[in-house]
């Protein structure tokens, strides 16, 4: 298995749509065969049509808001007393997270197809916030499915949707997180495909959905590559990018630029939630070595049992609260291109409270995960080491988890 | 031998009617009772589907999921299901059972392993909702050459292109969906409109027995009834689950329910 240098890696899929023969595909019933592949042939049309190309940076331009800040965390850095830390501020995108530039190029397609709704996906909320903020924008109607228990944790972008005219369907199903969601999110376009577009909400799901929000979220690194020569007049020699790893779309969006450097000079650590430090469940399925199975069509290592039953998960961070992993993350690992590790609930509490101690910078829970191994890290490397970590989320979605795991303080500051 | 599949196909067009194909999850309620329902509906139906539960159902309905919850809470495993398989066959050994279900359970079962165990406790069919052609490919010819029929979905949406080539390769059974829908949707769809693709379809190999499924009830059946099989899933599911709810017997309740299906297609 070996990654192609020179070749996007959304495109280095094989006819059948898996990553190194084996990871992704499409695992679907009869029925979407037919609109996956129309969503195909156009997607594969329009990334190579450069007028749909300057609509989309258009967008991303006076609506999202590129680029994102790339800042110097410089009280957290003479804290640690190792390599710089620096942080790429996704979380400054329009809605506060990286999903806006999935959920935006979902809308552009679905308008192209003549689909007038869209449903969508969400576990924190993010996806689903901005699939609805798009949707608003560009005129479609808009559905979003998102489990019961997700929908009492993150109420602030439940909030969002709602305000934004999108209806949200609970979903009481299984462990009512964002695998069901996305599970009856899937049913639901079984029933509609006919009239309505599906957003997968990351890069999971069948191969098409993995490549067009890879496509998407692609637009960070194109934005970090221009803030590092900017910064350091080239790439750094010693450069380490840092990401939490859910579903996969913020993390090989900040990579996808940096595919084709030697991984000694840019390493690749995607940090997975190892949830509560004393619960045996986790949503880290590369790092605790969980089998490859099929999971929403594609397979992927995933957290299972030995009947091929999916397993409940357990993190605080309702965005990385996922058994499975995007393929791509999967191929990632096994050609060793990256390397995956997972924080615990604890950890990244711990993290979040470092990092809104020292910097003018509140990550989301899910982002928290990628800086406690970040700063655990940075202690023991050269000071000419750039250490950047993706705070792809903020943290206002998760004030009624931090204020109750941390006291009001942590809830309000900055 | 031919398969008992193709035998009930046969049988039923002697007696100028549909042959009746039910679903119903294995373990569910529990491994018994799954059992006992087979038991007291085989002489009304000639196919049975015995589904295998899988906890991330992405083509199911409300009703199928909650059978398949259930029988997952109660603990049902693969082996399991082939045990009833296996119990079942004791009784009625040439009556047809397709086992259906979900691809990642074969996969982690093995490919080769799942097979050998159908083949053992005399499964004659499979249908598996996710995996669909060209991907199902060569594991199609592995039951083929089991002996074991893997039935192909064909659906509204499966282009002419697709639906021929899909027609070539398939074995002597295939399975047409209704409509646009999980399984257990209301029937959005007229029955003449359903029945005009079918025989739309048919016509591409008319020596291929094509059953039509999903949407159907007590109240559709009948208007359907020119098709070479209807599958009753969800409303099974359904009635399971209400009986369970007023503490009735399922096995009687759902044994009545077949006969009565039988009954509006004779």
């Amino acid at each position: 298995m070996k990654l192609k240098k020179g070749i996007p890696l959304i495109d280095q899929g094989n006819k059948l749509g898996f990553w190194g023969g084996k990871f992704g595909g499409n695992f679907v019933p009869e029925t979407l065969k037919k609109p996956i592949e129309d969503l195909e042939i156009l997607f594969n049309k329009l990334k190579k049509d450069e007028k749909f190309i300057k609509e989309r940076d258009k967008h991303f331009k006076n609506w999202i808001g590129t680029p994102t800040r790339f800042i110097k965390l410089e009280n957290l850095t003479k804290h640690v007393g190792g390599a710089q830390i620096w942080s790429k501020v996704v979380s400054d995108a329009n809605g506060g997270a990286h999903k806006i530039y999935n959920a935006t190029v979902h809308c552009l397609l679905a308008k192209r197809s003549g689909k007038k709704i869209i449903c969508g996906d969400t576990g924190a909320g993010y996806a689903g916030k901005m699939l609805s903020m798009a949707a608003k924008k560009f005129g479609l109607k808009c559905k979003i499915f998102m489990g019961a228990k997700d929908i009492a944790r993150q109420q602030p972008n439940v909030k969002a949707i709602k305000k934004n005219g999108a209806e949200i369907v609970p979903v009481y199903s299984g462990s009512q997180t964002l695998v069901d969601a996305v599970s009856e999110c899937m049913r639901f376009w079984v029933a509609n495909c006919d009239t309505t577009a599906m957003c997968v909400g990351s890069t999971v799901g069948p191969a098409v959905f993995v490549r067009i929000c890879g496509w998407s979220t692609s637009q960070i690194s194109r934005e970090l590559k221009v803030q590092l020569i900017e910064e350091f007049g080239s790439i750094p020699k010693k450069l380490k990018l840092y990401n939490c790893v859910g579903g996969g779309s913020s993390s090989f969006g900040f990579w996808n630029e940096f595919m084709d450097l030697n991984k000694k000079q840019c390493e690749f650590v995607g940090v997975e939630a190892g949830g509560p430090a004393k619960s045996k469940k986790h949503a880290a399925p590369l790092t605790y070595g969980s089998k490859i199975g099929i999971l929403h069509g594609a397979a992927q290592y995933v957290n299972q049992n030995s009947d091929g039953q999916i397993e409940e998960t357990e993190s605080i961070s309702a965005g990385l609260d996922y058994p499975g992993i995007s393929p791509l993350h999967c191929f990632l690992k096994d050609t060793k291109r990256a390397r995956y590790t997972a924080a615990s609930d604890e950890e990244a509490l711990s993290a979040y409270k470092l990092v809104t101690k020292f910097e003018n910078l509140r990550p989301s829970l899910e982002p928290s995960h990628a800086f406690f191994v970040a700063i655990k890290e940075a202690k023991r490397l050269s000071k000419d080491t750039i250490v950047v970590v993706n705070s792809c989320g903020d943290a206002y979605k998760d004030r009624g988890i931090l204020e109750k795991r941390l006291g009001k303080k942590y809830a309000k500051s900055n | 031998m031919p398969n008992p599949i193709s035998i009930a196909f046969k049988k039923a067009k002697q007696e100028n009617r549909p042959a009746l194909l039910t679903y119903t999850v294995a373990g569910d309620s529990t491994k018994q009772q799954s059992l006992n329902i087979l038991k007291s509906i085989y002489k009304n139906a000639d196919i049975l589907e015995v589904g295998f539960p899988h906890n991330t159902p992405v083509a199911d309905g409300s009703q199928i999921q909650t059978s398949a919850y259930r029988a997952i809470k109660n603990g049902i495993k693969l082996n399991d299901i082939f045990k009833i398989v296996k119990d079942f066959k004791k009784l009625a050994k040439d009556k047809p059972i397709i086992l259906m279900g979900y691809y990642n359970m074969i996969f982690q079962f093995g490919e080769n392993n799942f097979l050998n165990k159908c083949k053992a406790s005399g499964v004659n069919g499979l249908i598996v909702v996710d995996l669909p052609w060209p991907e199902n490919k060569v594991f199609a010819k592995k039951c083929k050459r089991k002996s074991i029929y893997f039935i192909q979905l064909l659906s509204p949406t499966t282009t002419s292109k697709r639906l021929k080539k899909i027609i070539n390769n398939s074995h002597s059974m295939n399975y047409f969906i209704s409509m646009l829908s999980t399984t257990g949707g209301k029937l959005k769809v007229s029955p003449n409109e359903i029945l005009k693709k079918y025989k739309k379809i048919k016509k591409l190999n008319p020596k291929k027995d094509i059953v039509i499924g999903f949407g159907i009830t007590e109240k559709t059946i009948k208007k359907l009834k020119s098709a070479d099989g209807l599958v009753v899933g969800s409303a099974i599911c359904k009635e399971i689950t209400r009986s369970l709810k007023s503490g009735q017997n399922p096995v009687t309740n759902v044994g009545r329910l077949v006969k009565k299906l039988k009954n509006k297609i004779k």
